[in-house]
């Protein structure tokens, strides 16, 4: 039983600290990469390949560093610290996650590879328009014909699915279940647009579009895709919680310096309460977070999905409270996508509603919850 | 980072389960588990039962009983108790005084009272507020005059909790009146059969009586009963409302009362409203229950991690939270809250408004929420 990061896993935020901030060493540099496609900085992301990052999940037998959990979650609290507009948690946790899941050797050599070397960037197409986080496809069904299968249908959104080579797609299975396809982006129609966030999504149409299926072809597989979704949601509480802890330093600052009636914010007491409550959330979700990660080690599947709703609620409603506190005590300043701490909020929305929000991860606990007397932290 | 507990951990906790639900009184568990009241036998056999097994003072020095435990081996020694029913150690003598004495007291001092302290043969009260002394106790008046080898004292204390049982009361008290009000302040040690204390009840919006106002006339204290320096109460003071801090977040009773909840609710737990209730605040209390470890495992020495004010809060909080949903499943049967024991309806849904009402102080003593909230700013956030 122990919280602390060691020397190794301290060394490794340093190091991915120091060269996110070559790039988003404010968030004017933010804004410049958000406003260009491909939303992202493509030399960074070769960065992050040299230096091991993008191949942290995966074995060294495919290309990858095969790092721990709590490596990857680091990665993505630094991530979400300067809102860097990255498609690591689409392309690399999310996307590489299904193919690590699922794939054969040889696919996972391939993909994971070039995924780790930086060459090729993926997404994950698993939601249908109003469509809610399922594990179960519905929104694109996929049909074989002599040892040849093909895709139809529409994914949207697919987060990161504008700038992705490969489309890792959930299609219903002619059979019944579901299955996991890659597609060449160029077989897909994909319409790019910006999310809430100002990172990129994709609206992505399927038609006879020519898929090979990961792993063994026509197997149901959805419990792999349920849990790569559950890590998927852990990471993205790692990055919310970087994103709230900067929200949390900004909003203090700020309190300390902004002068109205010749005085510092800070002399207002209703002010700083409602500053510390921040803190509170944010301490409440953080070692949430912290716990949710270190349950993948274990590898059990249901304990990490349980995991998986605890953080998922825990950190919306953190999300929630924490980013709208933020803009309102900025102010008007707050609202301006010039300053951070606003641009922030948005990004805590997408990641929530994306991951799955509070009211979704606490229907899913209030079905369990006469399966046990008490919740357990260990 | 990892989350199993080491094998000695695990094997530690599998100990105090052993000794908590074999050693102590099944009555006594009984009625913690059901949320009835104790009495003060009870209180003290309890006490004195988790002592011969060297379990009531773990955190005190070792020479006076205590148990160089890691702070995690606290933490768990402190939330089995509460899971099993066990009353945790009368928080005056184990949280409050005895630490005071092992780190101010005079050797004499340590010698006469840790030993009954610990073994609850001295049942200690806390005399610090006062009527216009509450979250700014420094402002407190009751003076200290010295005459002799004595100290005369003379003032009014109140909220005295559990003060009708009191066999002794440590007080703050005014001893330098011409100086910065932190600085003029004392800790006397006073017997409460002394001639000129006396104790009155205050009466509960539960109906009970926890709490008394204590009257101090001409009451003569000999001088070997002062604590540490003259006028260095204030000290003493912070270290022990530091210390109160720390462990008040009661997870473990608060997780054992949201399990009472569902075990009553019966078909009320079919209503998804009430699921939901029940699920976001198992979440909660997860999230404070992982802070606590988190908080633990940061914690050197025994100081308290600034954090600690974070589970006070967010503790009481929780607390508060749980003893309402008891009373919103109870419903009308609430209203018979105080018909007696033949009443039909039954037992958990009589006290629900008792305890809802009566939970309502956990917010206010300790250091209010908003003094909580004050800490944080100030000395977490720097505001
Ligand atoms: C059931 C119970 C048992 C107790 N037991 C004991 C005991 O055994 N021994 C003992 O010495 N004392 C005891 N207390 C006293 C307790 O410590 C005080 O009630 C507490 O410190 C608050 O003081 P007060 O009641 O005077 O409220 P006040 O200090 O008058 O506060 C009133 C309200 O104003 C808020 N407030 C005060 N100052 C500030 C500020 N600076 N900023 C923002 N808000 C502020 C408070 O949080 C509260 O909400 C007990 C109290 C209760 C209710």
């Amino acid at each position: 039983m122990d919280f602390t990061y060691d020397d190794e896993q301290q060394a490794l935020r340093e190091a991915v600290r120091g060269l996110l901030a070559t790039t988003y060493a404010d968030h004017e540099a933010r804004r410049r990469t958000v406003a260009d496609d491909p939303g992202f900085d493509r030399a960074l992301w070769g960065r992050l390949a040299e230096m091991g990052v993008l191949g942290l999940p995966f074995s060294e037998a495919d290309g990858g560093v095969g790092a721990g959990p709590v490596e990857i979650g680091i990665v993505c609290q630094e991530l979400g610290r300067v809102l860097a507009p990255e498609p690591y948690l689409s392309a690399v946790v999310h996307a590489g996650g299904l193919v690590a899941a699922v794939g054969t050797a040889e696919q996972k050599a391939d993909l994971l590879g070039r995924l780790s070397a930086g060459e090729i960037v993926l997404a994950a197409a698993d939601t249908s328009p109003g469509g809610r986080w399922a594990s179960r496809a519905d929104g694109v069904r996929a049909s074989v014909s002599a040892g040849s299968w093909t895709l139809d249908g529409v994914a949207d959104p697919v987060m990161g699915g504008a700038s992705a080579d490969h489309l890792v797609v959930t299609a219903a299975l002619p059979d019944g279940g579901t299955g996991v396809f890659v597609v060449d982006a160029s077989a897909a129609a994909v319409t790019g647009y910006v999310a809430a966030d100002l990172t990129r999504a994709a609206s992505v149409r399927f038609e006879a579009s020519a898929a090979t299926p990961l792993g063994e072809p026509g197997r149901d597989l959805s419990p792999s895709i349920a849990t790569i979704s559950d890590l998927t949601r852990i990471m993205g509480a790692n990055q919310a919680l970087g994103v709230m802890q900067s929200q949390v330093r900004a909003t203090t600052d700020y309190l300390k310096s902004r002068k109205q009636f010749g005085v510092t914010l800070n002399t207002f007491q209703a002010l700083t309460f409602r500053a510390a409550d921040m803190y509170v959330s944010l301490e409440l979700a953080h070692s949430t977070v912290d716990w949710a990660t270190m349950t993948i080690a274990g590898g059990d599947r249901e304990v990490v999905a349980d995991a998986a709703d605890r953080v998922g609620l825990q950190v919306s409603r953190a999300a929630r409270h924490i980013g709208q506190e933020a803009i309102q005590l900025h102010g008007g300043i707050g609202m301006t996508a010039e300053y951070s701490v606003g641009v922030g909020t948005a990004h805590l929305t997408v990641l929530e509603q994306w991951l799955g929000n509070a009211g979704h991860h606490l229907t899913r606990l209030a079905a369990r919850v006469t399966d046990h007397e008490m919740v357990d932290a260990i | 980072m990892q989350l199993e507990l080491s094998p000695a951990d695990a094997e530690f906790r599998g100990r105090m389960r052993d000794v908590f639900t074999t050693k102590v009184s099944p009555e006594i568990r009984d009625t913690v588990l059901e949320g009835r009241h104790l009495t003060r036998d009870q209180i003290v056999e309890a006490q004195r039962t988790l002592n011969a097994e060297g379990l009531a003072v773990p955190h005190w020095p070792v020479e006076w009983g205590g148990q160089d435990w890691t702070e995690l081996q606290r933490h768990l020694w402190h939330e089995e108790m509460q899971r099993a029913g066990v009353p945790i150690p009368l928080a005056f003598n184990a949280s409050m005084i005895g630490p005071v004495i092992a780190h101010f007291g005079t050797q004499e001092q340590k010698e006469r009272f840790l030993p009954a302290t610990a073994n609850l043969d001295i049942w200690w009260s806390q005399g610090f507020s006062e009527p216009d002394a509450g979250s700014d106790l420094a402002s407190l008046r009751t003076t200290a005059v010295r005459d002799g080898d004595d100290w005369v004292v003379n003032g009014q204390k109140t909220w005295t909790t559990l003060g009708q049982h009191g066999d002794w009361i440590f007080t703050l008290v005014r001893t330098d009146p011409e100086v910065k009000k932190q600085a003029g302040i004392s800790m006397l040690l006073i017997d409460m059969t002394t001639p000129g204390v006396e104790v009155r009840p205050i009466e509960l919006i539960d109906g009970g009586h926890e709490v008394n106002e204590v009257w101090f006339t001409d009451v003569r204290v000999p001088g070997d009963l002062l604590v540490g320096e003259l006028n260095g109460g204030w000290t003493i003071a912070k270290f022990l409302l530091g210390n109160e801090r720390v462990g008040v977040a009661p997870v473990g009773a608060t997780k054992r009362a949201l399990a009472a909840v569902k075990a009553n609710a019966g078909p009320l737990m079919d209503d998804p409203l009430v699921r939901a209730r029940v699920a976001e605040l198992e979440n909660e209390l997860l999230a404070l229950e992982l802070t606590a470890l988190r908080v633990v495992a940061h914690s050197s020495d025994g100081a308290p991690h600034p954090a600690s004010s974070v589970l006070k809060l967010r503790g009481t909080e929780l607390q508060q939270a749980v003893s309402e949903l008891a009373l919103d499943l109870a419903g009308p049967a609430s209203l018979a809250a105080r018909a007696g024991d033949d009443s039909p309806q039954e037992g958990w849904a009589r006290r629900s408004a008792p305890t809802y009402l009566n939970l309502r102080k956990a917010s206010i003593y300790g250091g209010s929420n908003e003094i909580q909230r004050q800490i944080i700013s100030r000395t977490i956030l720097g505001l």
